[in-house]
């Protein structure tokens, strides 16, 4: 991994620094990040049987989607990706409402009253500044509420996160920008992405503070994402976070990186996969056996099936039931197109 | 509004006082380049920041998506923000977050998030100004799903629409035309009042030919109504007042009975709104005309700067004579 970033845990699970959270939180954090991964495969293989729409699989950066919604207190907002269903699960959107959404129903972002994450932006980098607005609205209402935006390497060049950097040093809204760097958008790597050396150099220029780190390492991820918090919560302003990551898998399942990526890059990665690391860490402090690895598994398994089954149980929406969510109450417009489905098919 | 207390206003001042009414609601957030300091390029937000502060009267970088995408989130949480965009032909960067985001996240998440945010435009030519300055491209919201838009043509309306677009539950682009903003005054109600959102106004009753229009056009349609009156052709005359949702029960009505209808507007010609106004004439009233349905409109080029300008807007003879034509021979 080039460049010098944060680091705590070390692939081999031994610590450089202090562990951000004890022992049992790991434990927690290490099974949110097992539910990710049996979550992302059960979606890839779903996707191949035709019972989900196009899938962007996360394989590989569990540790910061995990890790960077960990600090996160009920009133905060989440704002991210079609690539971020773990984080937007651990911040509370609840799985079958994600599987929902992915079968292609928008009843997916219907999620309970009191859960701020939003509907995961499909368009590419346009909704970074929707974190700076959820974080400018909690700093006018006084609800100490902290905004966190999910976003890849890509993101960065649209003209959106500029604005919303800006926006959001200029108005210093409590607003967390985390960059999964996972290498590659779509087709082209990161090198073509940007002449920058670094993504975390682009903070600078906006006046808030950056920091990067080795976004497969859970600890790190953590310990930059608490900061970046606190700093937000208690009135500091927005911080930039570059997360050095890897996309193990495809695009998405419409995707085949054969064409323009070698196997040898994305092995070495998998050497560096972030639950291992954890899991080496919880043995080497006896906090690990086979049998709660076992269960971890087990429940993992039982949610993420719970959640599908309700998914897929749940009929499409009817002919009418279409043009219902278009505005607060249907304009006379849309009643008479309902009027005409209904007539004519 | 019989009895109450009102004051002759131009539109600026009319919008300016609507705003200021807005503000008393603390959700309330007026947002834009220039809105604070100098009261925005028309004035429209004149003393607002003095008076709110400027926390509530917000000055923003020059950033057309980023105060949409700002007022996106400021709405999704909880807030009331009301965006202002200096002219139509700067609306463009911000587009992408109303066609992509606000116009559908209502429908996305099912009525579990809403955006109800007021986008406010001055659009329309006329004043002569710089390029970029004068275009009227209201179609590119009336197509997208989603949002509502409204289009005040006179101070008395325009503080009722701003009242009602703001208290409305969905997006609402607010156009406002340029060249009506001190064109005209009336005595506008110092209350609160609002105008509805999807409500056309019967501005002058006639039998022979419907006129329909809004904006800054009503101004020539107005006065075409009059030199029809003079050669005897009572035309009944139809300010929209909002695009969509479309008073098509007012549109319709008033065709069945005149058998006649010209539509103006200063936008270009092809796909512009009058053809959606035209299309639906003949899908509900087309046995009660009596001659084919008239567009006086824009015409398909650039607008033209200031010194060849007058070539491109509709003018009162234009819509005379279109008016003239439907009743030639019938």
């Amino acid at each position: 991994m080039p460049g010098d970033m944060l680091q705590i845990l070390r692939p081999d699970g031994t610590l450089v620094g202090d562990a951000p959270v004890d022992v049992d939180t790991t434990r927690d954090l290490y099974h949110a990040m097992v539910v990710g991964r049996v979550y992302d495969r059960k979606c890839t293989a779903m996707q191949k049987q035709g019972r989900l729409a196009t899938y962007a699989p996360f394989e590989g950066q569990e540790a910061c989607q995990i890790g960077a919604v960990a600090p996160l207190e009920e009133q905060d907002w989440v704002v991210a990706t079609y690539r971020d269903a773990a984080a937007m699960w651990f911040a509370g959107y609840p799985m079958v409402n994600l599987i929902l959404g992915r079968t292609g129903d928008e009843r997916g972002g219907q999620i309970p009253e009191g859960v701020n994450v939003l509907p995961p932006s499909i368009t590419v980098g346009g909704h970074m500044i929707h974190a700076v607005g959820t974080g400018w609205a909690s700093k006018l209402q006084g609800d100490g509420g902290v905004s966190l935006t999910m976003f890849g390497d890509g993101a960065t060049s649209e003209g959106d996160f500029h604005e919303a950097m800006n926006f959001a040093g200029v108005y210093q809204t409590p607003t967390v920008f985390f960059c999964q760097n996972n290498g590659w958008a779509i087709s082209l790597p990161f090198e073509q992405q940007t002449n920058a050396a670094a993504l975390v150099d682009k903070a600078i220029g906006y006046g808030m503070p950056g920091v990067r780190i080795d976004g497969n390492d859970l600890f790190a991820v953590v310990a930059a994402t608490t900061e970046a918090v606190e700093t937000a919560r208690s009135g500091g302003g927005p911080t930039f976070i570059e997360a050095m990551t890897y996309r193990i898998g495809p695009h998405t399942t419409a995707d085949d990186p054969g064409r323009y990526r070698t196997e040898e890059a994305t092995d070495e990665w998998r050497r560096s996969d972030p639950i291992d690391r954890v899991r080496a860490y919880l043995v080497a402090n006896d906090a690990w056996d086979q049998s709660w690895e076992d269960e971890v598994a087990d429940e993992a398994s039982d949610q993420v099936e719970a959640a599908v089954e309700e998914a897929e149980a749940l009929d499409p929406f009817t002919a009418g039931e279409v043009f219902d969510a278009m505005f607060a109450e249907p304009t006379q417009t849309l009643l008479d197109q309902r009027d005409m489905l209904r007539r004519d098919g | 509004m019989n009895g109450q207390a009102t004051t002759e206003r131009t539109m600026a001042q009319a919008l300016n006082a609507g705003l200021r009414e807005a503000l008393s609601d603390e959700s309330v957030v007026i947002l834009g380049e220039d809105v604070g300091r100098t009261g925005g390029v028309f004035r429209v937000t004149d003393g607002l920041q003095a008076e709110y502060g400027a926390e509530r009267v917000v000055d923003t970088p020059v950033a057309e998506s980023g105060i949409v995408g700002a007022a996106f989130g400021l709405a999704v949480a909880g807030m009331r923000p009301i965006a202002e965009i200096q002219f139509m032909g700067f609306s463009y960067p911000g587009y992408d977050q109303v066609v992509n985001h606000v116009s559908r996240i209502r429908n996305r998440s099912r009525h579990r998030f809403t955006a109800p945010l007021v986008i406010r435009i001055p659009y329309g030519g006329g004043i002569g100004a710089a390029e970029h300055h004068s275009e009227s491209f209201e179609a590119i919201y009336t197509h997208v799903p989603g949002l509502k838009v409204v289009v005040p043509s006179r101070p008395i309306d325009a503080k009722g629409l701003l009242t009602a677009a703001v208290a409305d539950p969905d997006p609402v682009i607010f156009l406002e035309p340029i060249r009506a903003y001190r064109s005209m005054k009336e005595e506008v109600p110092d209350d609160s009042y609002e105008v509805p959102i999807g409500v056309a106004s019967i501005e002058r009753p006639g039998d022979d030919v419907t006129l329909i229009g809004y904006g800054a056009m009503m101004r020539e349609v107005r006065e075409a109504a009059e030199v029809l009156a003079s050669s005897g052709v009572g035309a009944e005359v139809i300010d929209l007042r909002t695009l969509v949702p479309l008073d098509v029960e007012t549109v319709i009505a008033s065709v069945q009975n005149t058998g006649r209808a010209v539509i103006v507007h200063e936008a270009p010609r092809t796909s512009g709104f009058g053809g959606e106004i035209a299309a639906t004439i003949q899908e509900r009233a087309l046995y009660s005309l009596r001659a084919p349905v008239e567009r006086v409109t824009g015409w398909d080029i650039v607008v033209p700067l200031r010194r060849a300008e007058k070539h491109y807007t509709p003018g009162v003879d234009r819509i005379v004579a279109a008016a003239m034509r439907t009743t030639e021979g019938h």
